[in-house]
């Protein structure tokens, strides 16, 4: 597959080495170009600096072949927008997107959009961590 | 109405302005403490710190009996946020976003935000009306019909100077509204009108027909 991920955080730069290794075409974009320098040693996809809300920026990644989209960044609005754009501009079939706030997660759910929440995951391990035999 | 104003920075807080001097119902919700104090201080208290997008801080200044929300920060993902969690949470009839990316318009559109300002837009409009060498200006999105509002100046000296409108091949669908002679004075023209060096005419067309029309109506490549 080919797979676009916006934002090479902690998460972004882990999942882009693991799908990579799985034998995907990656194209990660990060604000930052310092931002790459989390990704594994050896990272065989491409490295794009922009900003990934941005629609060029998007086809510079090679949005327009691609099947799927993940946005990590830290802003939940870049991460809904950016995986909007890229579901409804750009026809791709799976678009992710991070939200740490749950209530909205239900909101971009209902539109129809892939989404995981990190605080509502977080909170359940915890809770199965902490209330577990 | 009762309106929501989000974002209280420049824009923000002259529409805040505004709408309390019409005499509407106006809550402000910003980010900023600095910001939200200097308006409560000039307006009453009708600004709250909280994040715009966030649905807590929506449902408590009662966004679901607002009339209208509009969405003033710098920042397009914040203001789609806005407008969305809005329209999808709390059932608001109208929403307008600000803009500030111009390239950003066709996902509000698609996303169902209807009504999109940008400033940059209207900026680069007013420029290309103070430059005289500018052949064609955009004036209007009519939105929903497909159609735009432009202006074609026609030069002195131009091939179809003299020439009268019905023996000039239009661009299907267009629409010759209004001519404004040399001298300041406009008329709606007809099939008789003749063109004439230095004048100016508004007219109603398909973007992709722009270039016909600038043609069409100067004679120029």
């Amino acid at each position: 597959m080919k797979i676009v991920i916006m934002g090479c955080g902690r998460v972004g730069a882990m999942l882009a080495g693991r799908l990579s290794d799985a034998g995907h075409d990656i194209s990660i974009v990060d604000l930052t170009a310092s931002a790459f320098r989390r990704l594994p040693e050896g990272f065989a996809g491409t490295q794009i600096v922009g900003n990934g809300v941005d629609q060029d920026t998007l086809r510079e990644a090679g949005i327009e072949q691609a099947d799927a989209f993940v946005a990590v960044t830290q802003g939940d609005n870049r991460n809904v927008m950016a995986a909007q754009v890229a579901m409804h501009l750009f026809d791709v079939e799976r678009a992710v997107a991070r939200i740490y706030d749950p209530e909205r997660q239900k909101i971009y759910t209902e539109l129809g959009l892939r989404t995981v929440s990190p605080t509502v995951i977080l909170s359940d391990r915890l809770f199965d961590a902490v209330v577990d035999p | 109405m009762y309106v929501i104003v989000v974002g209280a920075g420049k824009v923000g807080a002259q529409v805040v302005r505004e709408l309390v001097t019409a005499g509407h119902e106006v809550l402000a919700i910003e980010r900023d403490p600095a910001k939200v104090a200097a308006i409560n201080e000039e307006l009453g208290e009708i600004a709250i710190l909280g994040d715009g997008p966030e649905v807590r801080v929506q449902d408590e200044v009662g966004m679901a009996r607002a009339d209208l929300c509009v969405a003033t920060t710098g920042r397009d993902e914040t203001n789609l946020a806005v407008c969305q969690v809005a329209q999808v949470r709390f059932h608001v009839p109208r929403v307008i976003a600000r803009i500030n990316n111009p390239k950003n318009e066709a996902i509000f559109r698609a996303l169902g935000v209807e009504l999109t300002v940008s400033a940059t837009q209207a900026i680069l409009a007013h420029i290309e009306q103070e430059l005289p060498s500018h052949p064609l200006i955009h004036l209007l999105q009519l939105r929903g019909s497909g159609f735009e509002l432009v202006e074609v100046m026609v030069p002195e000296g131009a091939s179809t100077v003299g020439r009268r409108v019905d023996s000039i091949d239009l661009p299907p669908g267009v629409l010759l509204s209004l001519v404004v002679r040399p001298d300041g004075t406009p008329e709606v023209p007809n099939g008789e009108t003749t063109l004439e060096g230095g004048s100016e005419i508004l007219a109603v067309t398909q973007p992709e027909h722009e270039t016909w029309l600038r043609r069409a109506l100067t004679g120029g490549a």
